[in-house]
Formats: C-alpha cells, sequence, structure tokens
C-alpha cells in the first residue's frame, strides 16, 4: 500500500467528522438541530435577498409545516419520500463507519432498482409472497455488486473508491440507458427508455389506499425500519461490524490485530451497496412501478447528506431521513402555497450540510446550547 | 388570409374575456405541474405557463405552479394539488401521462388538462391536447433545405417520445419534398424516420448535452440545426452563437425563441412554434364558462396550434422565392394537398 498522502489525511478526516468514535449527546443531536434552526434563518435571508416579501416567507414556513406533517397525506408523503433516503443513507452511514467515503449511492440504486423491475416482470406467476422478497433481494444482491466492483477495486489495487464509485456512477447511467432500450425490458409500444410495468404481485403494498386512494405512502417504510435495526445490529452487535468499525477507526491497527483489511473493505462496500440497492427496489416496487433513466432522482446523493446529518448512526439516519422526506414533501407545499421555488429547500438542504460539517460554528452562533468548551475538552 | 382569420378568433376571445373578467368574482385556481427543465426554460414548460399566465391577467383567475425536478415527482406533485384547491389541473408533458391518469381515475371529480398527451379511449375528466406539429416542421424543413449551403441539416431530440418525434418526422419530411421538388440531395442528420433511430439527449435539462450534440452534428457538415428538446437547445444556440451565424443557426422550438431567447436571438433562423399557450388559455377559459369536456384538442397550422415564426432579423437573408414557396406548401397542408405524414 502507498504511503498516506495529503488527501487521504483530509479524506480521513472528513470521515472521523462524519462518523465520530463516540457518540456524544451534544455531536449527535444539538448539533443537527441548531444546524437546521440555523439553514431556516439562513434560508429566510436567502428569500429576503430575492425580493420575497416578509409575509410570504412566514407562509412559505407554514406551508413547509403544513405540507409535512399538516395532514394524513402530507405525513403520507413524507415516509414516502423519506424511507428511500433512510435506505441508502445507512449503506453510506456503514461505510464511513468502516472509513469508505462511498459517493456511489446513485449509480447502485439504479442497477438494484433496474434489477428488482426485471425480475418483477420476469416472473409474473409468482405469488405476492415470494415475488415481492425475490424482488427485493434481487435489488440488494444486484445493489451489493456493483458497489462490491468498486470495494475490489480498493482492497485489489488501492484505487480509491471515491473516484471509483463516482466513475461507476456515470457507467450506470448509460447502462441504464442502454438496458431500458432492450426489447425484452423495454415496454411495448414505446420507443422511449422505459421499462415494462412491475405486476402488482411484486409491488410494495401501500398502507392506506383504503383510506384514500391518493396516499402512496407503502410498505417500504417498514423496509427502512427494519434496515435500521439490522445496521445498528451488524454495526454494534456483530463481529464484522466491529470489524467494520475498527478498521475505519483505525486501519493499521486493525490490521496489526489481525483484521484482512482487504476483505473488510469489500464486506463493507457490498453491505452499503446492499441497502442502496433496496433503496432503488423501494422506488420501483413502491413508487414508480416502472424504471425510467431519471428514476433514481438524485437520492443516492442526498443520502450522503442523510448520513452525515445522522452522524452515521443508525438512529440518527432514520431522524435525518425523515427530516429531509419532511423538507421534500414540504417544499412542494412550499411551492403551492407561497409560489417560492423548490430551488429554495435544495439551499436549505445543503446549508444544513454546511452547518453539520462545521460544528464550531454551530456552537459559536449558538453559545448557550452547549456547555462550557472547558468542560468538553477532556480527550 | 390565416393569419386574419386567427387575429379575428382572438378579437372574439378577447370580447368574451372582457365579458367573463367582469362577472368573475370567485377566484377560481388553474394550477399547473411542468415536466423537468423548468418553468423558465425559455421554451416547452415556459410556454405552456404563459397560457396561465395569460388567464390570470385577463380573466383575474390565481394560478399556481410546481415544477417537477424528476420524474419521481410527477406523481408526488399532482399529490399536492389535489384536494379541491384547484378548478382544473394542468399537466405539461408526455411524459407525466402515466400519472395523471393514475390521478384522475382516483378523482373522477378533479377536472385534469394534459398538454402533449391523447388517451384511447378517452377518460372523461382529462382534457388532452396535442398537436400537429410535424405541419409546422415540415415548413421548417423546407426552408432549412432551401438555406443550407453545406447541403446537410441536422436535428436532434431530447427523448424518443411521439411530441419530440412529431417535430423531427416533419423536418425531416419537409427537407425531403425540398429535394423532390428541386431535385437536390439535402440530407438530414440525426433522425431516421423509418427505423424510428436517430439522435437523442435523453434528458431535458442539460444545455451541455445542447452544446455538444451540436458540436457534433456541425462536425458533420450540418449548417442549420433543429435541436427539439426544450433547454438543451439553449446550449445548441450557444455553440451557434461562438461559430457565428454563417457558420451555423438553429432553428427553435415550442416558443419563439427570437422573444424567450433574447441573449441569442440572432442565431434563430426562425422557429417552429407549438402554441401551448393558446391552447392552455382555451381550456382555462372553457372550464370556466362550464363547459370542459374530456376528450382531445389538437392544435393545427389550420387553427393557429402550431406555426412557423417570423425570421425576425435573418428576414433579408431568405430569398423572396423561398418564402413564397413556403406561402404556398403552407396553405397545401392546410388545404390537404400536401401530405405531411409521409405517406
Amino acid at each position: 500500500m502507498s504511503t498516506p498522502s495529503k488527501t487521504d489525511k483530509a479524506i480521513q478526516d472528513l470521515l472521523r467528522r462524519a462518523a465520530p468514535p463516540r457518540a456524544e449527546f451534544e455531536d449527535l443531536v444539538i448539533v443537527p438541530i441548531f444546524a437546521v434552526v440555523a439553514a431556516l434563518i439562513l434560508g429566510a435571508f436567502t428569500m429576503l435577498a430575492t425580493n420575497v416579501e416578509l409575509a410570504t416567507i412566514g407562509q412559505s414556513y407554514i406551508a413547509l409545516l403544513k405540507g409535512s406533517v399538516g395532514s394524513l397525506n402530507a405525513i403520507s408523503e413524507t415516509l414516502t419520500a423519506a424511507a428511500p433516503l433512510i435506505l441508502a443513507g445507512l449503506g453510506l452511514a456503514l461505510g464511513f463507519r468502516a472509513g469508505l467515503f462511498n459517493i456511489g449511492a446513485e449509480g447502485q440504486i439504479l442497477m438494484g432498482g433496474i434489477a428488482a423491475v426485471i425480475t418483477g416482470f420476469s416472473l409474473p406467476g409468482l405469488p405476492f409472497v415470494l415475488l415481492l422478497p425475490l424482488c427485493l433481494l434481487s435489488g440488494a444482491l444486484v445493489g451489493a455488486l456493483y458497489a462490491g466492483i468498486a470495494g475490489w477495486l480498493r482492497a485489489a489495487t488501492g484505487a480509491h473508491e471515491v473516484i471509483s464509485t463516482i466513475m461507476l456512477n456515470l457507467i450506470s447511467y448509460r447502462l441504464l440507458d442502454y438496458l431500458l432500450r432492450q426489447p425484452f425490458i423495454q415496454r411495448e409500444g414505446r420507443a422511449d427508455p422505459i421499462s415494462k410495468s412491475v405486476p402488482d404481485n411484486a409491488e410494495l403494498p401501500r398502507l392506506l389506499d383504503w383510506l384514500d386512494p391518493n396516499l402512496r405512502v407503502h410498505a417500504g417504510i417498514f423496509l427502512a425500519l427494519a434496515a435500521v435495526l439490522v445496521v445498528y445490529w451488524i454495526l454494534y452487535r456483530s463481529k464484522i461490524g466491529f470489524e467494520f468499525r475498527a478498521s475505519g477507526a483505525s486501519p493499521d491497527a486493525a490490521r496489526f490485530a489481525g483484521m484482512r483489511s482487504g476483505l473488510i473493505i469489500v464486506a463493507a462496500m457490498a453491505t452499503a451497496g446492499a441497502l442502496a440497492g433496496l433503496a432503488g427496489a423501494n422506488q420501483v416496487l413502491g413508487v414508480l412501478d416502472r424504471a425510467t433513466p431519471g428514476f433514481s432522482a438524485g437520492i443516492g446523493f442526498d443520502a450522503i447528506a442523510v448520513a452525515l446529518l445522522g452522524r452515521s448512526h443508525p438512529f440518527g439516519v432514520l431522524l435525518a431521513g425523515l427530516l429531509f422526506g419532511a423538507l421534500e414533501a414540504g417544499g412542494r407545499q412550499m411551492q403551492v402555497d407561497a409560489g417560492v421555488s423548490i430551488d429554495l429547500i435544495g439551499i436549505i438542504q445543503a446549508l444544513i450540510i454546511v452547518f453539520i460539517a462545521a460544528p464550531l460554528l454551530v456552537r459559536a452562533i449558538f453559545p448557550w446550547g452547549f456547555r462550557k468548551p472547558a468542560d468538553v475538552r477532556k480527550e | 388570409m390565416h393569419i386574419i382569420a386567427r387575429s379575428s378568433r382572438i378579437v372574439a376571445l378577447g370580447t368574451a374575456i372582457l365579458f367573463s373578467s367582469a362577472f368573475a368574482a370567485t377566484a377560481f385556481t388553474a394550477c399547473q405541474i411542468t415536466d423537468t427543465g423548468g418553468i423558465d426554460d425559455n421554451s416547452f414548460n415556459q410556454t405552456a405557463w404563459k397560457g396561465v399566465q395569460d388567464a390570470m391577467e385577463q380573466l383575474g383567475i390565481e394560478g399556481r405552479f410546481l415544477e417537477s425536478q424528476a420524474e419521481t415527482d410527477y406523481e408526488a406533485n399532482i399529490n399536492s394539488l389535489l384536494g379541491g384547491q384547484c378548478d382544473i389541473i394542468i399537466t405539461v408533458g408526455f411524459l407525466l401521462g402515466d400519472a395523471t391518469q393514475t390521478a384522475a381515475n382516483a378523482n373522477p371529480d378533479q377536472k385534469f388538462s394534459i398538454v402533449d398527451f391523447a388517451y384511447d379511449p378517452e377518460i372523461p375528466n382529462i382534457l388532452g391536447q396535442v398537436y400537429a406539429t410535424d405541419e409546422a416542421a415540415f415548413l421548417a424543413g423546407y426552408l432549412a433545405a432551401g438555406m443550407t449551403k453545406t447541403g446537410t441539416l441536422g436535428v436532434f431530440g431530447g427523448i424518443n417520445i411521439p411530441p419530440v418525434t412529431i417535430f423531427m418526422d416533419g423536418f425531416h419530411r419537409g427537407a425531403a419534398y425540398y429535394n423532390a421538388q428541386k431535385d437536390t440531395s439535402v440530407i438530414v442528420l440525426g433522425w431516421n424516420p423509418d427505423t424510428r433511430e436517430g439522435l437523442f439527449t435523453n434528458n431535458f435539462d442539460s444545455l451541455d448535452d445542447g452544446r455538444a450534440y451540436a458540436q457534433n452534428l456541425y462536425d458533420e457538415g450540418a449548417d442549420i440545426i433543429l435541436p427539439v428538446a426544450g433547454p438543451v437547445g439553449l446550449g445548441s444556440a450557444a455553440l451557434a452563437d461562438e461559430l457565428g451565424t454563417e457558420q451555423l443557426k438553429i432553428i427553435g422550438v415550442d416558443a419563439d425563441l427570437y422573444f424567450t431567447d433574447p441573449a441569442k436571438k440572432h442565431v434563430y433562423l426562425t422557429s417552429v412554434t407549438k402554441r401551448m399557450d393558446a391552447t392552455v388559455f382555451d381550456v382555462i377559459k372553457n372550464t370556466m364558462d362550464g363547459a370542459f369536456k374530456g376528450g382531445v384538442l389538437v392544435g393545427s397550422l389550420s387553427n393557429g396550434g402550431v406555426d412557423l415564426a417570423s425570421f425576425h432579423d435573418m428576414e433579408a437573408l431568405v430569398p423572396e422565392d423561398l418564402k413564397a414557396e413556403l406561402a404556398a406548401i403552407r396553405q397545401g397542408i392546410i388545404d390537404g394537398t400536401i401530405k405531411v405524414d409521409g405517406n
């Protein structure tokens, strides 16, 4: 292996911040909360600077609240948007814990999703109890394999996963375009890249459509909750999880302790890819019921933010995923009620990340929210 | 004559508007959902939104819009406009066809209208707005074939869907018609109307792609390019601006790009306009008057739903003979003596 360069060190530093070794209450809870508050305030200033009236700004934040938790439909939309973010975010968090900066969730989502679609429409005769798990499994498996490529490249050749996952994202876009135009995948009678529909017995069932057919929340949210518990168990209760965390915290120490770093890298990448693949399967089986070139919709990148905001802790990721889901659902309402551009939601999300990445800044803005530095500095 | 017919239609509409706005006290709300590319794309979404804006101005209605940032947004966006707050929901784009159908079936009392999609069989609460764009694109193809110096034209599309390829079909056949009339051999790169294969960016938002695809076509000899991909074409216009209009001219689509893209207005030879603003306005107006009916509304050359924009700055470059021929062909298409569908 090569000697650690300056970039490696910077990335190590970043990862340490993304996945803090000890779960401190302040870093885990207070910093994210203040980051969100600060981002909302700065978002209001951004609106002011772009000539939005004060009343409209107030109206838009009320709409944000209303659109995310203000009604049954709003909650349903929040959960629908949150499920894939939680799933993919968990994968990335697990990678961060193992010291891997995986940017490739987007590609893994696409590959997992298309695999789930193909499995779905290829075996329409199977009963629901068999077909749905099979579709989810194929999504997870293909996601794992796709991410495993980057893991293997890292382990075998030292090629940095940041670079290789970004490149694999680009490959996945074109591969998907190509696959969607293959006659056995492309929908009959259509010339544009769009897959056949998934049969009903492969779809994640909608939970509340008996109440109102417009409620889109589906069983994927249970999938996400289950994944939170499983990832928690893997990370903190299993041997491989200990190895992930050990090699993430100090690769050298882990190697000297006899852990096989190459295997751990591939395993961690594959697990992360499986979760991202599940996120893709969740989208096609729960929301879209087909695959098109844009079906990942940037979830793989938003999930990076979710993992960072959640401090790479499974429960943190759950909360962060719900928050980002709420921002997405509420952002729509903001646009409808107040006519504020949906891009503003992107700005607020980005600001949250900025504040998360700079905890000292948050401490400086809200000094009264934290214990005195003297009490904290005992490391 | 045609123009007179159209303007009289507008006048009639105008008087109707005056009356209706005088009595319109309650706020009628029209809600629009754009396709990807943004509401300020200078072409597709913007033209459709202009229909709502015109209605806001002239009919005193309230208008709202929601931008789709990805295909996953379609259903979610429609959902957030349900619940009785919109008197009509107008979805813009072929790709919203499935999502609109699902929502319309689940909410039979909500009125919908969709641009670029027609349902077969008809759905009682959706009015589809489709356009015989090939008629106007046929004229553009004939014009371009008459104007090219290299004997090569270029065309590329956003996604291989009917409302895009209908432009490419018309353009291709218009150039072929020129060849047949003049015994020339102008070729059109980027689309084969028989195999239905061609050059597609597979998105409606990347200006970089618009530039790269135009560069490829230019490198192959094309000196007039028709980009059928909404805002993607703005990237092509940027290339034409750099190369100079002697080297490369662009034909706009949907709106008259001379007006909507004023920074690059000098690169546009003309535009194939698709008057979504007019049809959207009409749909809103009819719905206000209680005359909404599911089905299909077709915009064509004869009713002004599609047209070829004026040449503006390039007026002097287009030979008078060519202009006269275009006028004759246009009449022929309206009369039905010239077929644009290739049969």
